[in-house]
This record gives structure tokens, sequence and C-alpha cells, in this order.
């Protein structure tokens, strides 16, 4: 299963886009996309690789920690 | 020409069958009609045929632009996955290969409206009170 999918449906505050990197190269630019799957989270927190729940969700609530704090 | 082979369909039909509800796939195209956007189209309604709980809508990015706004799509292709309601399910590009699994999996998560996720998981996010945007980027193979 898409952890993303399953993640926005649990939660009305979460959006899961699954982007095929191929044809966006504008956003595996912006992202720096070496090697899939690849996951970005607010354009704060990255990373690669598929992830276990509990470390995906561990990344999903840092990106959103802090957010306003200090800019 | 179809994208799905009959074995292909045979196969979806089946696991479309476990929809405990209606589904809405809302397809973005652009105004040319890019050959990514045409397959997209094509594939989505390939699908849709093979369960009757499935409907498709589908609009261009450039006229439908009050649409493109409300679902928050900026590019395409892109296909929304809706059960119930919008939860954010979002595919760009066509989702092929590996994605595939994923679209089929995402619509059954949405007719349902119930994730699959831990219960622990569920309790972390009930305190979420900011937008998060996850963007997962893969390849078809």
């Amino acid at each position: 299963m898409r952890l993303a999918h399953h993640l926005a449906v649990a939660s009305e505050w979460i959006r899961g886009d699954c982007v095929e990197a191929t044809e966006f190269p504008d956003l595996t630019q912006r992202y720096s996309v070496m090697a899939v799957p690849k996951t970005v989270v607010n354009e704060r927190v990255s990373f690669e690789g598929a992830l276990p729940e509990t470390q995906f969700v561990d990344n999903v609530l840092r990106a959103v920690e802090g957010e306003g704090d200090a800019g | 020409m179809a994208i799905l082979t009959d074995k292909d369909r045979e196969g979806v039909t089946e696991e479309l069958k476990k929809l405990t509800g209606p589904v809405k796939l809302v397809v973005f195209g652009s105004q040319l009609g890019s050959e990514y956007s045409i397959e997209t189209e094509r594939l989505v309604r390939e699908v849709a045929e093979c369960s009757d709980k499935v409907a498709v809508e589908v609009y261009n990015l450039h006229i439908d632009r009050e649409k493109a706004t409300t679902y928050g799509i900026e590019r395409v292709p892109a296909v929304v996955v809706e059960g119930a309601k919008d939860y954010g399910i979002r595919f760009f590009g066509i989702p092929m290969g590996y994605e595939f699994t994923n679209l089929i999996d995402g619509m059954l998560v949405a007719a349902s409206g119930e994730s699959k996720l831990s219960a622990e998981t569920l309790q972390r996010l009930s305190g979420l009170d900011k937008p998060v945007h996850i963007q997962v980027f893969t390849t078809p193979t």
C-alpha cells in the first residue's frame, strides 16, 4: 500500500501525491530526486527509500513540528 | 488500442469487487492533449469499465480553472481519487506499472474511508493541526 494515501485518508490535514518522476523533470530537479522512491514532506523533510509505517510517520510529523517557529 | 490486457481487466475487475462504496476518478489533462494526458484518461476509463462503482470525470487544467483550483491541481496529467469525499489522494503522471497497484489500492481505501494504518499511527496523527503535503516520487518500474 502507498502509506501517503492511507495517511491522507486518516487525516483531513494530509494530502498525498504520488508523482511519476520522469514526467516532471522540474520537480525532480527542485527536490534533487536521484533515486526513487523519494518522499518530500512540506518542502522541509525528505527521505529516500520505502520506510516502514512508524519511521514514515516520524518524518511526516517532523516536517510540521516547529513550523512557524522562528520562520 | 487498449492499455489493459484482457488478463489485466480480469484482475482489476476481481480487485474492484472489494470496493465498499462509490469512487470517483477525476482526471485533469492539458489543453493540447499531451501523450501522457491522453494515455492517463484512457487508462482511467478502462479501469472504470471494470466496476459499476467507479465514475470518471475529465477536466482540462487550462479551461476548467475553477475545478483545478478546488482540487489543487497545477500540473498534468493528474488523477484525483475520491470516495465519499476528497481525502487528498493524488497521482501525477500516468499511474502505470508499480503505481497501477497503488491506484487500485487508493481506490479501495477511498471507497472505504478507512486507512489500514495502525492504532498507534492514528493516535499520533490525531494531534495534527497544520496542512501536510506529502509528495512521493516514483518511476513506473
